[in-house]
């Protein structure tokens, strides 16, 4: 698996320095993604999934101290020199945030963001540039793409931001997007529009992906593997299909539990998760999830569990009272 | 203009008639509630869903008349408040309570959660301290904080969660029959969302409340209301009872929405979009049925006349001229 991995995350660990004391934001991650695959991410504010994905990218805060290798392509990011980085973001390693106007430069138009990405890292001419980017611009479903040009983001919709941003991402024919809630921001119609050009896009141009989300819903029906994240480290992590046919980690199947079910009966009372993530400043001893989790018992408050498989090499979870396993229910 | 009460059956507690509210921006109009009629009984819970800039805010801001109507009336248990002043609107607003998305930004960052909880009641003419001071516990515990521990310190100390608690200590304590919650758990993480939506299920019941539990997001909707009112650009598409709604939507714009909403089961692929672009401007709605730009079945009469709410099924109506079930 790993040597055809085009990303690798190795033993990755981020520290964040703050008034309170070290936090420990991504806590030895291992991860890897194949080309043409999508790996979700999934986890709740603070669990470091923005931040695991901002140490691929190499854009962490001036102050954090990160470990690990992030091998992408055959180098590590983590060592690479600078304008050799900055040659390769953009354009093989491409990324859309959660708000577009955090991406798009509110005082050049469309067309300027879009053309001087492509003729910096695609050495196009101006022409052959403009008519690319309106290329560009129909592809991710921009109505009337040559008048969109002259337009300024904030001209725009927070759904017509979103797709700008996706065209830009797109510009370079990139190896690898990271979309990091691409959607949170938008309306549910929006939403649904999104998920589908990025999966139609990423289908066509044979692009890995890494989705983030605290939505289960959303990587149900588009990643081929998915990671939840609690505090810093991934909990579980297997292929999408046999992540929700059989869970190992109560936390992943907390969150599911949690989410309100469009089948259900109006008033049904929802199976909330107790308390609230640790203080990442303070770590816990043993399993972080312990002190939220109905199973916990013994070990979990003394020993923090190692991420293991059983079943299958590909199904891993950090649990020592894993669910499903012990009833063999067949995967 | 016409008289639709889709619950008249019921006793209701509010009823809104042919509400306008609109906006002046830079000198042009924007039209954010054009014509509403709606009911809520006592003891009910309507849920209004629909998306960003449909109106659902103004109009839960224009029944507690934080913005005035241009024409239209807000009767909230017989009372016009669309035709209160002063003195008599502030005694009848201690009967309605409101709870806002953002729980940290609606804290005053520098005052004690304590100080916070009992403000409604010093606003109220409550004088005695002690008294104040033993409704504040009683709501705190009430929302599942220890009023010990908790009332003496700032809003930064507390998750985004925990402030929502506070929020809804806060809209309790004058002890009202109504609470607009105007996308209250859009916020929150999705561990978090479950907790608010059951205390404000606890709530409802221990206190006897009637709510209108505005949101965007049709599963959070749906877990917690009797019955649905989805919106779209200032108007009502459709109102029914949440299951009949969800089981048989009638309007094409209920249909997308429920589409759209993401399952968390891989087996479920997600459809193929339609293609429904983006809402039109509220500054310039289409002319007839305002989803019209969006819909697979408007046609030339879509364009010429606005459809009025109708029957379609038991409790279930419909502003549309090609609903997807057939009146019966």
């Amino acid at each position: 698996m790993n040597q055809s991995a085009l990303l690798s995350v190795e033993d990755v660990s981020v520290d964040l320095p703050t008034p309170r004391g070290n936090l420990r934001a991504v806590d030895r991650v291992d991860l890897t993604v194949g080309a043409g695959r999508t790996l979700g991410v999934v986890g709740e504010s603070g669990c470091g999934k923005t931040m695991l994905s901002r140490a691929v990218l190499q854009l962490l805060p001036k102050k954090a101290k990160l470990s690990g290798r992030v091998m992408f392509d055959g180098q590590d990011l983590v060592r690479l020199d600078p304008e050799r980085l900055r040659k390769l973001r953009g354009r093989s390693l491409a990324v859309v945030f959660q708000d577009p106007m955090t991406s798009l430069n509110p005082v050049l138009t469309i067309g300027t963001q879009l053309i001087e990405t492509l003729q910096e890292h695609l050495e196009l001419d101006s022409q052959a540039a403009k008519a690319r980017s309106v290329e560009l611009l129909a592809a991710v479903g921009i109505p009337a793409p040559e008048q969109r040009l002259t337009q300024y983001p904030h001209q725009l919709s927070g759904g017509m931001r979103q797709r700008v941003a996706i065209a830009i991402a797109l510009s370079c024919e990139p190896k690898l997007l990271i979309a990091d809630e691409p959607t949170t921001a938008l309306d549910v119609t929006i939403q649904a529009q999104i998920l589908d050009l990025l999966a139609r896009e990423q289908r066509r141009r044979h692009m890995a992906m890494i989705l983030i989300t605290h939505d289960l819903g959303v990587v149900a029906g588009r990643t081929d593997e998915v990671a939840v994240m609690y505090a810093g480290r991934v909990v579980e992590r297997a292929p999408t299909a046999a992540l929700f046919k059989n869970m190992h980690m109560p936390y992943t199947e907390a969150l599911l539990a949690a989410i309100p079910k469009i089948d259900a009966a109006p008033h049904t009372p929802l199976p909330a998760i107790s308390g609230r993530p640790p203080d990442p400043t303070r770590p816990i001893q043993g399993c972080s999830f312990s002190p939220r989790c109905r199973y916990a018992a013994g070990p979990c408050h003394r020993e923090k569990p190692a991420l293991t498989a059983t079943e299958s090499a590909d199904h891993q979870y950090a649990c020592f009272h894993p669910i499903q396993l012990a009833a063999g229910v067949d995967a | 203009m016409q008289d639709l009460s889709p619950s008249s059956s019921r006793d209701p507690l509010l009823k809104v008639e042919n509400l306008v509210v609109e906006y002046s921006v830079g000198g042009r109009i924007i039209h954010a509630v054009s014509g509403v009629s709606l009911e809520v009984a006592r003891g009910e819970t309507l849920g209004l869903v629909g998306e960003s800039g449909c109106g659902k805010s103004t109009l839960g801001r224009a029944v507690l008349q934080l913005r005035r109507a241009v024409s239209g009336r807000v009767l909230f248990d017989g009372h016009d408040l669309t035709a209160m002043q002063g003195d008599a609107l502030r005694k009848m607003r201690r009967r309605v309570q409101l709870i806002f998305q953002d729980p940290i930004a609606s804290l005053n960052p520098r005052r004690r959660i304590g100080d916070i909880v009992a403000e409604p009641l010093v606003i109220a003419g409550v004088a005695d301290p002690a008294k104040r001071q033993e409704l504040v516990s009683e709501v705190l515990s009430a929302v599942g904080l220890d009023p010990g521990l908790v009332a003496g310190r700032l809003p930064h100390e507390f998750s985004g969660g925990q402030c929502q608690r506070i929020c809804i200590a806060r809209a309790l304590v004058l002890n009202p029959e109504f609470i607009i919650c105007d996308e209250p758990v859009s916020a929150l993480d999705v561990s978090i969302r479950a907790q608010i939506l059951n205390l404000l299920e606890d709530m409802k019941s221990r206190f006897g409340l009637t709510l209108l539990f505005i949101a965007h997001d049709l599963a959070v909707v749906k877990a917690v209301s009797d019955r649905v009112a989805v919106m779209y650009l200032g108007r009502l598409c459709e109102v029914g009872p949440s299951e009949q709604l969800f089981a048989h939507p009638a309007h094409p714009y209920t249909a997308l929405l429920i589409e759209a909403i993401p399952v968390p089961d891989p087996d479920v692929r997600p459809a193929e979009s339609v293609p429904v672009g983006e809402p039109p401007s509220p500054m310039a709605p289409p002319s007839g049925c305002r989803f019209r730009t969006r819909c697979p079945r408007a046609d030339q009469r879509c364009r010429d006349e606005v459809p009025e709410l109708r029957p379609v099924a038991p409790d279930q109506y419909v502003a549309c001229h090609h609903p997807l079930i057939a009146a019966g």
